[in-house]
């Protein structure tokens, strides 16, 4: 996911440098950089840029939506293998017609779509091939006709075949208002469709079978989704092209399922998504000439996702790091704590400083690791510090920790966990008491209040654990029975 | 002289899953207020039974009625329960919005689901102890939970007769028994319950009436009657395996 950032930032850049060649060529003409790009973008007085935003936007509602449905219904491949499909209708409708004109265009891909739907309902019904490969066939073989068929289109050279490219890769240059009717059109199927049968669209896509037994005529929803995934697809080809339309199908709808846990949010937020992915990679591309705009439109989108991916809460990869990052420091601490404890143990609690030496020997840590975790334990208000001078200027002046009375009162508790549990583990789940240990360790950091509570009633309130220490229990510490001497 | 008020009737029904026939010649009549629970081996042609009585499988041969109905008029009076494989889990729906789904069949296509459902599907909720849950995603809960909600929504149905297709698979043990208790309610409220079980042992304590199912009905009445060694073993015996075999032969004849 974060290669994808770089990728963009790296994309980013190299439209930049792109743009500085480029405004010295066209220089005589109107000097336009970068910035007055932009500007001419967002000021959108110009018809055409109106178009394409208008365009871009009602793309992405309509791929947001659809897909959607795409994604919940695990129709993914089944949207690569339609737009690849319909290559070959598309060639076709332009042989026919002789231009690129939409009418037989979206005929010929309707048509071709049609019969790639047919070639998998026969591969299924007719041979063992698994429903993924058959996906794979249709789409590879159609996909290499089409293609065929257009390079034999460019050989001919018919008159008008310069916006034949734009099905492959998308461009938003010759994008027409036709184009943006059909769109328009699409969307409001799309909206329609969902609208009328959002109710039954969600239980037969959570449990078909059920669907069907209440009555709803759930293969024929499926149907009414494929036909509208195939004009969606058709009329986002301007856009995106043939190769990149079903990431847009799928990706604002992947990034919505991340966060979204009902089909409502779903649906809105998916096409939120994919507009302002449509919008901001139409910009982008309109920034460096030339452009694609179909990979520009999914990048950004495909950014989207990797964003959420990273921040989204609870859930989120970033969340996550700084969770264990903050379990991790906790950690430290108690386990400083507990070495306190220890040394304090050691010399019968007659004394409160603990030297740094004493520490390092007890932690196996280096003087800088046991200096960093002793000022955590300040900054926590666990601990004090005092440095003792000594009179021989050869040695460095010695620290020494002394615990806070909320420090002692942590420390008699991660010391009581780990010993409780280990008591526990050895009488209670027989145990070896040399075994229990290890498991301790880790045990003792995790182990909540309500648990300890439970171990004591289950051990009767013990006071020494396995290996014969003392376990400090909770009213001693609290009631001061148990205390350093200060 | 036939009651035509039967919830359930069956008449000779052959079933064939492409070309291999899975039931022959099943008759079945069930009375009103029964719990029935429909057991045998893997392959027995228990669903199958279920989802043809559901319309959801055309019989080659013989009919269902439902309350005198064919089934496809019958079918909203019957609450059904899939089998746990058929649904996906990670869809983006909430425990409430399963248990509303119970209220679809009550409105017409565009019917608006109304206050009177919401506090419906509440109720149920309640009544399967799991109205806390109500807001989470039906993906995040344990396999037992899962069935109670659906159980939830077969209560919504408030149907007068209930397929379920094994309610207790992926079940824990307290969970089981509070599904049973549910379902005892449901009949002494003259709700009529056919039951897909896997389990033998517990068979005996959960139903009135028990189908014995295998491609064939071997059995069909109150448990005294029919839960004996003998109608078992023919249930679960090899002897039926014949049947099977020549089911398979059938269907590969056919193709070729």
């Amino acid at each position: 996911m974060i290669t994808k950032i770089k990728i963009l930032g790296i994309l980013i850049g190299i439209f930049a440098s792109h743009q500085l060649l480029e405004a010295k060529q066209i220089g005589s003409e109107t000097q336009l950089d970068w910035f007055v790009q932009a500007e001419r973008f967002l000021r959108m007085d110009d018809p055409s840029i109106q178009r394409v935003i208008v365009g871009c936007l009602i793309m992405g509602v309509s791929c947001g939506l659809i897909g959607s449905y795409v994604v919940t219904r695990r129709l993914s491949l089944f949207g690569d293998t339609l737009s690849h499909a319909i290559l070959p209708g598309i060639a076709v409708g332009f042989i026919w017609s002789g231009t690129k004109d939409n009418y037989s265009i979206f005929v010929g891909a309707m048509i071709a779509g049609f019969l790639g739907v047919s070639c998998l309902s026969v591969l299924k019904k007719f041979t063992k091939i698994n429903g993924d490969s058959s996906l794979g066939i249709v789409l590879s073989a159609f996909y290499a006709f089409g293609i065929c068929l257009l390079t034999r289109i460019q050989k001919v050279g018919y008159s008008d075949q310069a916006g034949l490219d734009s099905f492959m890769f998308g461009q938003i240059s010759s994008f027409s208002t036709q184009d943006l009717c059909g769109q328009f059109f699409t969307l409001l199927l799309i909206g329609l469709f969902i609208f009328f049968n959002y109710r039954q669209l969600l239980v037969s896509g959570f449990d078909f079978q059920f669907s069907r037994s209440i009555g709803i005529p759930s293969e024929l929803l499926q149907y009414g989704l494929w036909i509208l995934i195939s004009f969606c697809v058709i009329s986002s080809l301007q856009m995106v092209g043939v190769i990149l339309v079903s990431a847009m199908l799928v990706i604002p709808a992947a990034t919505a399922s991340l966060i979204s846990k009902r089909m409502n949010t779903y649906l809105t937020l998916a096409s939120i998504l994919g507009a302002i992915a449509g919008f901001v990679g139409a910009f982008l591309s309109f920034l460096g000439k030339n452009l694609p705009t179909g990979p520009l439109i999914v990048l950004v989108a495909g950014s989207f996702f990797a964003l959420v991916l990273f921040l989204q809460p609870q859930k989120g990869i970033l969340f996550q790091w700084l969770r264990l990052r903050s379990e991790n420091s906790r950690i430290a601490i108690e386990n400083t704590l507990k070495a306190a404890f220890q040394i304090l143990e050691s010399r019968d609690f007659q004394e409160t400083e603990i030297s740094s030496q004493e520490m390092m020997r007890k932690r196996g840590l280096s003087s800088a690791e046991v200096q960093r975790e002793t000022l955590n334990l300040i900054n926590a208000g666990l601990a004090t510090k005092s440095t003792l001078f000594t009179e021989d200027t050869q040695l460095l002046p010695q620290t020494n920790l002394t615990l806070t009375p909320k420090g002692w009162e942590y420390s008699c508790k991660i010391v009581r966990n780990h010993r409780l549990w280990e008591l526990y583990l050895t009488n209670e789940a027989e145990y070896e008491p040399d075994h229990v240990h290890e498991d301790a360790e880790k045990i003792e950091h995790v182990i909540g209040e309500k648990t300890v509570r439970k171990l004591e009633k289950l051990l009767k309130n013990p006071r020494t654990d396995p290996h014969g220490k003392l376990i400090p229990s909770m009213t001693d510490i609290q009631q001061g029975h148990f205390s350093l001497k200060s | 002289m036939r009651d035509y008020s039967l919830p359930i009737e069956i008449h000779d029904l052959t079933v064939s899953y492409q070309k291999r026939p899975v039931l022959y010649g099943v008759d079945l009549e069930i009375e009103e207020g029964s719990l029935v629970g429909v057991l045998g081996p893997n392959g027995a042609g228990k669903s199958t039974l279920i989802k043809t009585v559901m319309n959801m499988i055309k019989p080659n041969g013989g009919y269902v009625k439902i309350f005198g109905k064919s089934p496809k008029e019958g079918i909203k009076r019957i609450g059904y329960i899939p089998q746990r494989e058929s649904i996906d889990w990670d869809f983006p729906v909430t425990v409430f919005d399963v248990v509303l789904m119970g209220r679809y069949g009550h409105h017409r296509w565009l019917g608006r689901i109304g206050k009177e459902d919401r506090r419906k599907a509440n109720e149920c909720l309640e009544q399967v102890s799991m109205l806390p849950y109500a807001d989470r995603p039906i993906g995040n809960l344990s396999g037992g939970q899962q069935q109670r909600v659906f159980l939830a929504r077969a209560l919504a149905q408030e149907s007068a007769v209930y397929l379920m297709d094994e309610p207790f698979a992926g079940v824990d043990a307290v969970t089981e028994k509070a599904i049973v208790s549910i379902l005892q309610g449901m009949k002494n409220q003259g709700k009529t319950l056919v039951v897909v079980h896997h389990d033998l042992s517990s068979a005996k304590e959960y139903f009135d009436q028990l189908l014995l199912l295998n491609m064939r009905k071997v059995a069909f009445g109150p448990i005294a009657e029919v839960y004996t060694h003998e109608l078992l073993q023919k249930t679960y015996g090899g002897k039926l395996t014949v049947l099977s075999e020549m089911a398979t032969e059938t269907a590969r004849n056919s193709h070729a």
